[in-house]
């Protein structure tokens, strides 16, 4: 028999194994009893052989054999895809046990599945529930009383249907709770807060937009859970100055404070600063606070190293220069949508030495005051422009030539740089790993080559509604380590340049082509052949497009999100597509005229892990849809203009898919739709929107539809 | 001013600062006197330093009338003999305590309270015959002799009634009690106010709401009245002049008037007396207090005239009346004007912000400061809030539960009676799941959730820790 410790020892070498045989059969004194190679990912574990099985009463269960510890050395080594350890459960009755022992996480859709699966694995201590849209009070009891010492962390905040009475129970029950995510939990109150304030070691809590808490209530966790270390209190519009004074005296080891729209003064803001741990502040759209008070705090924080002051009308530079001086320990500035940026704003970042990263998405910036900047920061990492108006060849020069170390550029939207930035850009910061910049109208096909020429660390690149073309897709194939590429709206790429996008980028990840429509099956068969990895890919209105580009996908077993809106697939390739693609979460198949039921029946009986499909116009009928009921996964769901669908098809759809969250419908089947039927899903947690969108058969062209999108910008 | 004023003003205030001063060391025998068992020695040098400095007073006090006030001194000489030996005796007692049954001692020590008190209540009254001297000195000699004796006679004739009030205490005899009495009223008699209690800074600035501190007007630019107490605390103003009756207002006067006869209901008779409509400008018209010494009497040094006759009826019923009126809620605030115990019972009983350890604020920013001050406080809720809260979003759940639970059960295809209806919830409690706090109310179409106690934990949700 192989002794476990060597066993133990093999595992522990392995590290990363692709596959794991175990031969526990032959019992030989094997000293290295793992082989693994890296062929596939696979677990094999050989056991019973045909005269064991023949044997039949003497089975003593080989298995057995093999140590919890042993079991979950290998189920450590199976956390990348849940679908392994499933298989892994299901070889006998100890490794489901052990399985069932070693899982931390779980996920589950409904709440009406935890008591069996508490049952199943006691020793959970990550719950995340916002896959389930109602919880009620008499689960979270049945949590607090199951996972009494091993729940950690639980995230409720996508749920509803509870009270304080659960979140009491919670946490008096699990002593060990650190994480509590109550987001979003709007009719939550003091109550609510009061309960928390009993989790004594709580070290995060989010409450963001529970809008009925108030300084009562802030006040009962302030005083209860003194070890936070995290708060975010974001929309939380009851809360004043007094909650957040007390929760800073009493939090001593706060780390991160989220109080973004929350109407709080600058009273607070000394208090708050004080705190000795503070490194991360967020201020974001905190419309009381204005130069006065900023100007009125004396409080140094040596601590703080990230700061969002986004949205903050009523700051002007003199308060935010007076902020700024009192933390010189700032790396991370974020002043999106704030005023103009000037050359006295610049200037007074002058004393943070180590400031690595601004954003200044939406503002509006002058040359002068880029220069400052550069002149005032030491060594910038990340700088966002997006949507900023006065961003000039001059000033982006500056700047990019100053700080070659940029490794996170963001120009969206600066329509007025040109080559010149771009040669700057390309020059200087030769280690840019992430560069977004959609709608930059006035850089040439040229430039974009630059890209491609120069940076080869680019792993996120953004060139969204651009002049690019084949020759700039060409070099930017040289980027080996691409993983996100969006290159949307650009009309004069082909499958030429995807073929060497697809040749030279192996790691891709995430493919957005939406209305590039010179692309046609050939280039996404390139892409699906040459980017095994890929998980994204969007190719809406890409018309060209047809099943044959969907059956080359179907190899790309990460694929998560498919969006193919307006292609020429018909129901045959989607079922190749369900077939091959079993992580399919996102499907967006929109004015796929073609798909009708077949489609939906194989996707039904295949992608099992659903979440979110779009019907619109598709050919689908009342049975179609009705089948996708099976898919326990869905969640959100979006039918309009769908000619065979009848309201007590749908009626029935609605009641049979209990997992559902959002349905977005056709507003002319509202009255259709029983009343009670309806209030019935809203009460399991759905929310219906209404749309009256008039019905559209044909596409325009894309230059039209371009033409007509930036009408709407100017 | 008068330049020739000025000096009488100079030794007016000198006076009253020496009289202060005597105010303060007899607080402190009066202090002293309570505790004599324990500290006679002490109790006789402050009290010899006391008369000494009284004595100065009398000094000055004799500036007026000699002969009067050097008999009084003759008196006091005697007296302060008296209380030298008795003190003496009494601390050669203390040397031979040890030796002397507790008994005794004790029997001794309350004689010598006896004569002490006797001899000190001797002393005050001789003392208190000087005071009527100095104000009919003053108010003979000088033009504002109200403020002196007034200070003089307010402040001292009640630290001296509070004395003789101690020795009621001390001295247990009831016989002497009416004695004490009497001598108190004499006391309190030759001033017309009696005691009045002094007016405090609280009512002062209740003063400045309607007075006219801000104004500022010059000295002679106005009309100054001066109401008597009588005609301030006076519940009626107006009287009829045939049947006598009285009111508050003129217009209910008038009013009344029309049931005398036909006369008095004529537009001219019941039109509001209207101002006569002269073209010399009406002067201006100030009120004063009646009560000498006071800020808003006309005599004191900073004068404050008050504005309106409301105005007085106010500050007099404030600073110079009994507070008659208790607040009903917490029974202790007192007020003497209704209105301001009105204003006060709109407040009283909402200190709505609450601590853990019971204690409450009106305000809070009060309570949040107080929490963060204290280890371990909590803000804590009401107990109607918390329970109506839970109330209400466990109905909504229940109502919502109860609708899924309605909607599955027609929706697979059941066709339940009612008398199954048991049997399924029944069935529901064995999963032990919807059962265990709640559920089990439901009926599946009713909603009879909402009227479940749901949740009796929350009685103990937000006990105080006392």
């Amino acid at each position: 028999m192989v002794k476990s410790r060597d066993l133990c020892r093999g595992i522990d070498r392995s590290d990363g194994f692709a596959t794991l045989t175990l031969d526990l059969f032959s019992g030989s004194p094997n000293p290295n009893p793992c082989s693994y190679s890296r062929s596939a990912k696979r677990v094999r574990v050989s056991c019973a052989s045909p005269a064991a099985a023949a044997a039949g009463e003497n089975r003593s269960n080989l298995f057995d054999s093999l140590s919890e510890e042993v079991l979950f050395l290998i189920l450590d080594r199976l956390e990348s895809d849940p679908l392994d350890k499933k298989s892994f459960s299901l070889v006998c009755r100890s490794f489901y046990a052990a399985e069932s022992r070693h899982r931390r996480a779980l996920t589950p859709l409904r709440s009406g599945l935890l008591p069996a699966a508490l049952a199943r694995y006691p020793s959970v201590s990550r719950l995340d529930l916002s896959l389930c849209p109602s919880v009620t009070d008499a689960a979270l009891a049945s949590v607090g009383g199951a996972l009494r010492s091993s729940l950690r962390s639980i995230n409720l905040s996508r749920s509803r249907g509870f009270s304080y009475a659960g979140i009491e129970s919670i946490a008096v029950n699990c002593a060990a709770l650190v994480e509590i995510n109550l987001s979003n939990a709007t009719d939550l109150s003091d109550a609510a807060a009061a309960a928390i304030g009993r989790a004594r070691n709580l070290e995060k809590l989010w409450l963001a937009r529970c809008k009925m808490v108030t300084d009562m209530g802030i006040g009962c966790i302030a005083v209860g859970c003194q070890k936070l270390r995290l708060l975010c209190l974001k929309w939380c519009l009851g809360i004043s100055d007094l909650g957040v004074g007390l929760v800073a005296v009493k939090c001593k080891r706060l780390r991160s404070l989220d109080l973004s729209f929350v109407p709080i003064t600058e009273k607070c803001l000394p208090a708050v600063l004080r705190l000795p741990h503070l490194e991360d502040l967020a201020l974001v759209g905190c419309l009381s606070i204005d130069d006065e008070g900023l100007m009125s705090v004396k409080q140094e924080s040596k601590s703080l190293q990230v700061l969002d002051m986004s949205n903050c009308q009523h700051v002007n530079h003199t308060g935010f220069s007076s902020l700024l001086s009192k933390t010189p320990g700032l790396r991370q500035i974020s002043l999106a949508y704030y005023c103009k940026v000037t050359h006295s704003l610049a200037s007074s970042l002058q004393k943070l030495y180590n400031l690595q990263s601004i954003k200044l998405d939406g503002c509006e910036v002058t040359t002068s005051g880029l220069k400052t900047m550069a002149n005032s920061c030491r060594s910038l990492g990340e700088l966002s422009l997006s949507k900023c108006s006065g961003v000039t060849d001059e000033g982006l020069s500056f700047i990019v030539t100053k700080h070659k170390g940029l490794g996170k550029l963001d120009v969206t939207c600066c329509r007025n740089i040109t080559d010149l930035s771009l040669a700057s850009i390309t020059s200087s910061c030769t280690s840019l790993a992430n560069l977004s910049m959609e709608s930059c109208i006035l850089v040439s096909r040229e430039g974009f080559r630059l890209i491609g020429q120069r940076c080869h660390l680019l792993e996120e690149l953004d060139l969204t509604d651009n002049d690019l073309d084949d020759e700039g897709l060409r070099a930017i194939s040289g980027c080996h380590n691409l993983c996100v590429l969006k290159i949307g709206i650009c009309l004069k790429i082909s499958d030429e340049g995807l073929i060497h996008v697809a040749k030279g980028c192996p790691n891709l990840q995430e493919l957005d082509l939406y209305r590039s429509v010179g692309i046609t099956d050939i280039g996404v068969m390139a892409i699906a052949r040459g980017c095994p990895l890929l998980q994204i890919i969007n190719l809406s209105y890409c018309t060209e497009v047809t099943d044959h580009s969907l059956r080359s996908l179907s190899k790309c077993s990460n694929l998560n999100t498919l969006e193919i809106r307006g292609c020429q697939v018909s129901s045959s390739g989607l079922a190749i597509i369900a077939v091959g693609c079993r992580k399919l979460t996102k499907l967006d198949i929109k004015k796929c005229y073609y798909v009708d039921d077949a489609g939906m029946l194989l996707l039904a009986r295949f992608s099992q892990n659903l979440r979110q499909i779009n019907l619109s116009y598709c050919s689908v009928t009342d049975v179609g849809l009705l089948a996708l009921a099976s898919v326990s996964c869905l969640q959100n769901m979006t039918i309009l203009h769908s000619g065979g669908l009848t309201s007590n098809g749908l009626a029935a759809i609605l009641v049979a898919c209990g997992g559902l969250t959002k349905v977005k419908l056709h507003s002319s089947f509202k009255p259709l739709i029983p009343k009670p039927i309806l209030e019935h899903v809203e009460a399991r947690g759905c929310v219906f929107q209404w749309r009256d969108k008039p019905f559209q058969v044909e596409l325009e062209p894309s230059e039209v539809w371009k033409q007509q999108s930036q009408e709407m910008h100017v | 001013m008068d330049p020739k004023q000025m000096p009488t003003f100079e030794a007016g205030s000198s006076m009253s600062s020496q009289s202060r001063n005597l105010n303060q060391n007899q607080r402190v025998t009066e202090f002293d006197v309570r505790e004599t068992e324990q500290s006679l020695p002490r109790f006789s040098s402050r009290l010899d330093n006391s008369f000494h400095q009284s004595n100065q007073a009398q000094q000055v006090a004799m500036n007026w009338d000699p002969r009067a006030v050097l008999d009084s001194l003759d008196i006091l000489g005697q007296k302060i003999h008296q209380i030298q030996d008795i003190v003496r005796r009494s601390t050669l007692g203390n040397e031979r305590q040890l030796s002397i049954q507790p008994n005794e001692f004790a029997a001794q020590q309350q004689l010598i309270n006896a004569d002490l008190t006797c001899i000190v209540i001797e002393l005050i009254s001789t003392a208190g015959t000087l005071l009527p001297l100095i104000k009919n000195a003053s108010a003979s000699g000088i033009n504002s002799p109200g403020q002196i004796g007034g200070i003089a006679s307010s402040a001292s004739d009640l630290d001296l009634v509070d004395m003789l009030q101690q020795n009621d205490n001390v001295v247990s005899e009831g016989a002497k009690d009416s004695e004490y009495e009497e001598l108190i009223k004499g006391l309190s008699d030759w001033d017309d106010e009696g005691i009045k209690p002094i007016s405090t800074e609280d009512d002062d600035a209740k003063d400045n709401e309607d007075g006219v501190s801000g104004e500022n007007l010059p000295l002679g630019s106005y009309e100054v009245l001066q109401l008597e107490k009588e005609e301030i605390l006076a519940p009626h103003t107006h009287f009829c002049a045939i049947c006598g009756k009285g009111f508050k207002r003129d217009a209910n006067l008038r009013m009344h008037m029309r049931g005398h006869g036909d006369e008095y209901k004529s537009p001219s008779a019941l039109a509001k007396p209207s101002k006569e409509a002269s073209s010399e400008p009406i002067p201006i018209k100030r009120y004063s207090c009646p009560f000498i010494g006071c800020k808003r009497n006309k005599e004191h040094k900073n004068f404050q005239p008050l504005k309106t006759i409301l105005c007085v009826k106010n500050h007099y019923k404030r600073s110079h009346c009994d507070k008659s009126y208790t607040c009903r809620r917490c029974n202790s605030k007192k007020f003497s004007v209704m209105a301001d115990l009105k204003t006060h019972e709109k407040h009283c009983g909402s200190n709505k912000w609450l601590c853990s350890c019971g204690t409450t604020f009106s305000r809070k920013d009060k309570l949040f400061g107080h929490i963060a001050l204290f280890q371990g406080h909590t803000p804590a809720l009401s107990m109607d809030e918390v329970k109506s809260q839970g109330m209400s979003v466990q109905g909504q759940s229940d109502e919502a539960m109860a609708k899924t639970e309605d909607m599955d059960y027609l929706i697979s295809g059941n066709v339940i009676d009612d008398t199954n209806f048991s049997g399924l919830k029944g069935a529901d409690d064995d999963l032990g799941y919807f059962s265990s706090m709640n559920f089990d109310s439901f009926t599946f179409g009713g909603i009879d959730g909402l009227q479940q106690p749901s949740f009796d934990t929350s009685e103990s949700l937000f006990s105080f820790h006392k």
